[in-house]
């Protein structure tokens, strides 16, 4: 490289702009701008737009652009929606408590002893998860109903003498499917994270006495931390906003917060509430999933 | 009473493996079971096998006009989110340039986002600007829910990627365009046809941003939505669904060799 002259130095900016083109920089933004321009165009600007529309009113067909806080004053205040809301987000969190819980096993035995087959076992266990959604609920709609799987394969092998009445139609059931449904998306990054941990760690945590849990509490458990908070995520804030399975198989308890959003863009067209509804969600659901995640790294931090 | 590497293998985890894989694949076998089961309920003991609810699919013209816009609606998809894909994927494991944290994170967004918002906002930006629903704005929001899936395929095949044999075809005389048909294509072909196979697959399976966007034009998940409702089609619903699962499976185990035949020869390399 030649000595820059005195003027350009007091610019750092341009030599660089002069072969700019031919820049990295310039090469990747270009070639990244299709993608990112789409993006832009059909899922940053809606979730503008929502926001937007969540501080209008709608007077039946025509929109009020004017300023007001009246939707989020419903979406908040009416009970119908408290309730909605809160159970979603209990439906949430215990549905993502215990998808990690059941999951983080099957993670640690694929990173641990999947040998040279971990590939095939992370296969075996991802396929279930790629078929469609909407058919496994229907699915489990089989197996959980009054004249379903369960209740006829029990009675005809005489465990039971009438069918069980509440496996359908509650949140158990939702429970139930949304583990069912999620359980790949928490394996995958709780796996990718076990992978990263160096295993002469947990030798050495033996070798200096700890025991089996007292190693996998403060080794494996720290250091694999990072893979159980995405999987929290991945779990919690999609399924927050579910509106398949609390249909199918939730019944009258199991109603979630996406079937009141659905109602304002359906029957009840009110978007300014539909969109406030979504917002109050988002929002709410992002909080929750932060105090999650600091309360496990208190936890983790305090075992440790 | 510890393994190989000072891991304790414990006799209770591998039959937790099983019951767990038990749990996962239940509800995806039921429906098969079922498809052939001669009875309208889906009840125990079995009724007798049968193939009349697979002879109904054939004479349902609803049915297979559905099929056909799923059909459309994948391959539009697949071709529209790989061909974003490569584009996005390239770019953030070649280069390194101001902002690439948020376009990273703005693609991947959708995976963290519940889907009915992104149905929704969809639907509201297309109604404003005044588009119709169709199968095109099926299309246009199932390529924002796939690109995620289709980039970590994509990442992954690319990030095995050797740039000295770019650099070695350019300072031997190759164009550009020359360079990425003759060296860099071959290389990463296994990962683009995965992309494309997975991108179809949940296309194929995709109901909530299809149920928002479709208008008339049903999608064979919004169909299956729609019969729903009356337990006498059921029977046809899961010879239907059976269908799509094997569909579903033998697609991504397609994607799988296919990428694990690359990784090998990769390695090998």
């Amino acid at each position: 490289m030649t000595a820059l002259p005195a003027s350009t130095i007091a610019d750092p900016d341009a030599p660089a702009r002069a072969h700019w083109k031919d820049s990295d920089e310039a090469k990747g933004l270009m070639l990244v701008s299709p993608t990112l321009l789409y993006a832009l165009a059909l899922l940053l600007l809606p979730i503008l737009i929502v926001f937007a529309y969540s501080f209008w009113s709608q007077d039946y067909l025509t929109i009020d652009h004017s300023f007001t806080l009246d939707n989020y004053r419903t979406a908040l205040g009416e009970p119908i929606y408290q309730d909605l809301l809160w159970r979603s987000l209990t439906i949430s969190l215990v549905v993502s408590l215990i998808t990690v819980m059941v999951s983080y096993p099957i993670a640690w035995f694929i990173s641990f002893h999947g040998g040279v087959h971990k590939s095939l076992w992370l296969f075996l266990i991802t396929v279930p998860c790629w078929t469609s959604y909407l058919l496994r609920v229907m699915s489990w709609k089989v197996i959980l109903g009054y004249q379903g799987v369960l209740n006829t394969g029990l009675m005809s092998t005489g465990l039971i003498d009438k069918p069980v009445t509440s496996l359908l139609y509650n949140s158990n059931a939702v429970v139930i499917t949304l583990v069912h449904s999620w359980a790949a998306f928490a394996i995958l990054p709780i796996f990718v994270s076990l992978e990263k941990i160096d295993r002469s760690l947990i030798e050495a945590a033996h070798d200096l006495g700890d025991n089996k849990i007292r190693s996998f509490l403060r080794v494996t458990l720290p250091l694999s931390l990072p893979g159980v908070i995405s999987a929290f995520l991945i779990v919690m804030i999609p399924t927050v906003g579910d509106y398949v399975t609390p249909k199918l198989v939730g019944g009258k308890d199991g109603v979630m917060i996406a079937t009141a959003i659905q109602a304002q863009f359906g029957k009840g067209a009110n978007w300014p509430l539909g969109a406030a509804l979504s917002v109050t969600t988002m929002v709410v659901v992002s909080v929750m999933a932060g105090a999650v995640v600091l309360a496990l790294k208190f936890f983790v931090r305090r075992i440790r | 009473m510890s393994g190989r590497h000072g891991i304790a293998k414990s006799r209770w985890l591998p039959a937790y493996v099983v019951v767990y894989l038990a749990f996962l694949y239940l509800p995806i076998l039921l429906l098969p079971i079922f498809s052939f089961n001669n009875a309208a309920a889906t009840t125990f003991p079995l009724a007798g096998f049968t193939l009349k609810w697979y002879a109904s699919l054939w004479t349902n013209t609803v049915m297979l006009e559905a099929a056909r816009n799923s059909l459309f609606v994948g391959i539009c998809v697949a071709t529209l989110s790989t061909g974003l894909g490569i584009c996005a994927a390239r770019a953030l494991t070649r280069y390194r340039f101001r902002g690439r944290e948020a376009a990273n994170g703005l693609l991947m967004a959708p995976l963290f986002l519940p889907e009915i918002i992104v149905a929704v906002s969809l639907l509201m930006i297309i109604l404003q600007i005044g588009m119709e629903l169709s199968l095109a704005t099926v299309i246009l929001g199932q390529t924002v829910f796939c690109l995620p899936y289709a980039m970590s395929v994509l990442t992954s095949g690319f990030e095995g990627f050797d740039r000295s044999l770019e650099e070695a075809s350019l300072d031997l005389g190759e164009t550009a365009f020359g360079t990425f048909r003759r060296v860099t294509l071959p290389v990463v072909a296994p990962a683009i046809v995965s992309s494309l196979l997975v991108s179809f697959t949940i296309s194929l399976d995709e109901f909530i941003l299809a149920f928002f966007l479709s208008g008339t034009e049903p999608t064979l998940p919004v169909y299956i939505w729609g019969q729903l409702r009356f337990a006498a089609k059921l029977p046809s619903v899961l010879a239907l669904g059976s269908i799509m699962i094997a569909l579903s499976i033998i697609l991504l185990t397609t994607a799988e060799i296919i990428r694990r035949r690359a990784e090998r020869r990769i390695q090998g390399a």
